[in-house]
């Protein structure tokens, strides 16, 4: 059985079907890519993966269970995290603070333990900063993350964080949104060693937009393009590429 | 035992500081009053002084962890105040005068965070200024009708009128608990610097404690994204009402304190109007956002100017003002804070301000 | 019948002058962006200006009322130029609502200063001979037609101005777009002085109207109706025109029939009591426009 089978699916936003007649199966520990022309429909295929909005038509299935239409907070929990074009994180919290909010739901004690410091508070507590620690040194962000804010990172490495900090919602499908968008080579080529690491030590199954075509080529297995809210073509990433179609719509009618 | 120092040693090392700030002006203050040098006014002026102080904790939890504005904290002081002063008056002597205003506080508390429970279910989900205006509401409507209610008891049960007193309960045996606009009178004056001094540090182990745990992380990336809070699978309903309610419980320790150094508890603007509001709210800002030592800082600091310019009688307000507007100038404005990190100028609270700016910390 | 009438004209009347001070609440709103909680003590200065010079000085009645717009105007401008302006790009809005506050107390306090902290009692602007008028079966105060009447006109102008003027162009081009309207070449800081200068000379039209409504003037009578009005902008949708003006209206009907029909004391309470109803229904009040944050 397929991790993600999404069938069908469509939004409109008043009168513009933003993504329609979508289609997509990922099989466990998959690579897959979503890429498309800007405004193709592809950040609204997350949100609409994610619970961000809620879609017209379709089925969204996680490991068999049916998603559709549930809150982001009940779709986390059962098992996609995801990051964000834009970066999304908690600035004002440390970067050790940032991942350990990404452990929520997996570590707990109550309200009154943590006012009056109750046992379970230090020996949860404890737990967390291991967890979090051992997350943090895959992506070589450990040091000093107990004192460093977020804000105070630099550009690659609060990308690095994010994945971390979804990483640490213990997911089943990781998303990630143009995780390379305004890095240099230098920074690019670590993220996508990163990723590798990612499926290595976790075995993770991943699902990423991403316009820089050498990281698409590079690590994805599969693609799907989208084009004007429509998936234009899906495949092994080769043959994808070499679609005369895909060709067109990125570089237009001549 | 390891890890309990480890985790003492990272997070907590600069809560005990404020502990130890408190404790420390406990003591200055108990010097200099049993050395006689303490004037009657500043006497007067130590329990309203924790009440303040305790109320830019509170209001610190709301505003500056988890990042919304409320301008109606007076209100939540308010329904402490009356509560807890209503049931001393009715227990009177039946009780040794310490435990009955140990009750008389947690009642207060719990009432407080009743309705700041009640009022946070709707409105928590409006956001910035309108949850701004509708708390100040809310703080407006709990002071409107507290000033307008009369209640009263007698063998029948509780009576209750916007109107009048008159005829509200059996001249035999009933009693007037609040005369409408008289309010209440005759509350026990349990408040004492030392039981303020120990409420504050409550107070403050309550929010700083919340601030440190799993739970205040959750509030705190709601304040910083909401939108990857919810990503990460955080309840922002549940973990904005825990804020907003343990706040109001704060609050309300804050009014069972200050209702028991009054002899006469009436809802005035003056005691529990929006301007009471603004004034924590004051204290939060120029005290440095979600800095809880800070906002008591401000607090003092603040109470005490318009007392030391007493000598400038008339124009002490006048000049508290100009203070106020030239200190947030000086402490907000890009330049004059640039000017201020390059020179490495400034006072403690400015500094604590510029930091703010910059981490909201 | 004929008393419901009367109230609703009563307060019709009341709600007008919340609508010119909430008009000039939201207006602020809309282009600084800051909750400016200053404005109800310039319809105080406001007050205090046409007071001291129409029954002190003696000044005829339009150019008292004319010198007092003059002042609080002025008054706007300079408040806007040396407490906000530094503080524009603070990066925080709480530090210059903080600042307002000060300001506020600065009015007050200077106020209490010059005049006396003593009730005085202002004389209505409204001639003698029609203070009372009756229309039909109905019995109306002078100052109520007035105030309705001065609201609309005001309301009439401010429409005209913002729609076929440049600098009301302007405005609205700030209003939407700070960044995007300083790139077209518009001058951001004079269109925010243009609109304290509008709002605060508002203000001081209110004040004449509300103190010839009820002649009680000190050093706080700005305060509560400011608040109100600002209840009456956000009930509206706050940074709406005529959300402002609705708002103000309903506001005052509302209080002056829950003043006659339930309590007097209680009527701020249900007054605030509305606002959050109807805030929890419309979460952006009844003219507000729903922001989406894109993810």
């Amino acid at each position: 059985m397929a991790l993600l089978e999404v069938n069908n699916l469509a939004i409109q936003f008043g009168g513009l079907r933003a993504v329609d007649d979508f289609d997509l199966t990922i099989e466990k520990g998959e690579l897959y890519g979503l890429i498309g022309p800007n405004g193709a429909g592809k950040t609204t295929v997350f949100n609409l993966l994610t619970g961000e909005y809620k879609p017209n038509e379709g089925i969204i299935k996680l490991d068999g269970t049916n998603i559709t239409g549930k809150s982001p907070i009940e779709i986390n929990k059962a098992g996609i995290a995801r990051t964000f074009q834009n970066i999304r994180l908690f600035r004002q919290l440390t970067v050790l603070d940032n991942v350990k909010v990404g452990l929520h739901n997996r570590y707990h004690y109550s309200t009154a333990a943590s006012i009056l410091r109750l046992p379970s508070y230090y020996k949860v507590e404890k737990e967390m900063n291991e967890k979090a620690y051992e997350l943090l040194k895959v992506f070589s962000l450990d040091r000093d993350a107990d004192t460093t804010l977020a804000s105070n990172l630099p550009y690659g490495a609060q990308r690095k964080l994010e994945i971390a900090r979804a990483m640490a919602t213990g997911p089943k499908l990781l998303l990630l949104d143009e995780p390379a968008a305004g890095m240099n080579p230098n920074e690019t080529q670590e993220l996508m060693d990163t990723i590798s690491l990612i499926r290595r030590e976790f075995g993770m199954t991943i699902l990423l937009i991403e316009h820089d075509m050498k990281l698409v080529s590079g690590i994805c297995e599969k693609l799907t393009v989208l084009n004007f809210g429509r998936i234009l073509t899906q495949g092994a990433t080769q043959e994808v590429l070499t679609n005369p179609e895909v060709i067109r719509a990125y570089l237009g009618d001549d | 035992m390891k890890e309990r120092a480890a985790l003492i040693d990272r997070t907590s090392r600069n809560d005990f500081v404020t502990y130890g700030m408190v404790l420390a002006v406990f003591v200055i203050v108990q010097i200099l009053s049993s050395a006689g040098v303490l004037t009657n006014q500043l006497q007067g002026l130590l329990v309203p002084l924790c009440v303040y102080a305790i109320m830019a904790v509170s209001l610190n939890l709301v505003v500056g962890i988890l990042g919304e504005l409320s301008i109606g904290h007076a209100g939540f002081m308010c329904v402490g105040a009356f509560v807890s002063a209503l049931f001393s008056n009715q227990v009177g002597d039946g009780m040794p005068s310490l435990l009955r205003f140990v009750i008389a506080i947690l009642l207060g508390g719990l009432f407080a965070g009743i309705f700041g429970f009640l009022i946070g279910v709707p409105v928590l989900r409006l956001n910035g200024d309108y949850l701004a205006i509708v708390t100040l509401a809310f703080g407006e409507i709990i002071k409107n009708i507290i000033n307008a209610i009369y209640i009263g008891i007698d063998g029948s049960g509780l009576h209750a009128s916007l109107t009048s007193a008159n005829k509200l309960v059996d001249p035999e045996s009933g009693v007037i608990l609040i005369n409408g606009p008289q309010g209440i009178t005759g509350t026990p004056r349990d408040s004492s610097f030392l039981i303020g001094i120990i409420l504050l540090l409550l107070s403050l182990v309550i929010a700083l404690n919340l601030t440190h745990s799993r739970d205040g992380r959750a509030i705190m990336s709601i304040r910083d994204n909401h939108i990857a809070a919810e990503s990460v699978g955080i309840n922002i309903t549940k973990y904005k009402l825990i804020a907003f309610t343990l706040s109001a419980v704060i609050a309300g320790f804050a009014g069972a304190l200050y209702s028991h150094n009054l002899a006469t508890l009436t809802a005035t603007s003056a005691r529990f109007g929006y301007n009471m509001s603004i004034m924590f709210l004051v204290f939060v800002v120029l005290g440095g956002i979600g800095n809880f030592r800070g906002g008591i800082i401000a607090a003092v600091v603040l109470t005490l100017i318009p007392e030391l310019l007493r000598f400038l009688s008339n124009y002490r307000m006048l000049i508290y003002a100009i203070v106020l507007i030239v200190m947030m100038i000086i402490s907000w404005n890009p330049a004059s804070r640039a000017f201020m990190e390059k020179h490495k100028l400034g006072s403690h609270l400015f500094k604590k301000n510029a930091k703010a700016g910059k981490e909201g910390k | 019948m004929v008393t419901l009438i009367e109230n609703l004209i009563n307060g019709l009347s009341m709600g007008s002058i919340y609508a010119i001070i909430a008009i000039g609440y939201t207006m602020v709103y809309g282009i600084a962006k800051m909750l400016n909680f200053a404005h109800g003590d310039i319809i105080m200065v406001g007050s205090y200006a046409a007071f001291i010079l129409i029954s002190t000085m003696g000044l005829p009645v339009p150019a008292g009322i004319l010198a007092s717009v003059v002042i609080c105007l002025c008054l706007g401008i300079l408040i806007e130029k040396i407490a906000y302006k530094p503080l524009r790009n603070a990066g925080s809005p709480l530090a210059v609502l903080i600042t307002a506050i000060g300001v506020s107390y600065f009015l007050q306090n200077g106020a209490m200063l010059v005049f006396g902290s003593n009730t005085k009692s202002f004389t209505s602007v409204i001639p003698a001979q029609i203070q009372t008028l009756q229309i039909g079966p109905f019995q109306v105060k002078g100052i109520a037609v007035v105030s309705i009447l001065t609201s609309l006109v005001l309301v009439g102008i401010l429409q005209v101005f913002i729609n076929r003027t440049r600098p009301g162009q302007a405005m609205l081009a700030c209003s939407q777009d700070r960044a995007a309207a300083s790139l077209m070449g518009i001058s951001v800081n004079n269109t925010i002085t243009l609109t304290f200068a509008i709002g605060s000379a508002m203000a001081a039209i209110a004040g004449v109207l509300m103190c010839s409504y009820s002649p009680a003037l000190t050093p706080t009578t700005g305060a509560m109706p400011g608040i109100k009005a600002f209840t009456a902008a956000v009930f509206g949708g706050i940074g709406s025109i005529p959300g402002a003006m609705v708002g103000g209206l309903v506001l005052g009907i509302i209080e002056q029939l829950s003043k006659y029909y339930i309590s007097q004391q209680v009527s701020d309470a249900i007054v605030f009591g509305v606002l959050i109803v109807i805030l929890l229904v419309k979460p952006t009040g009844l003219f507000g426009k729903v922001i989406q944050e894109k993810v």
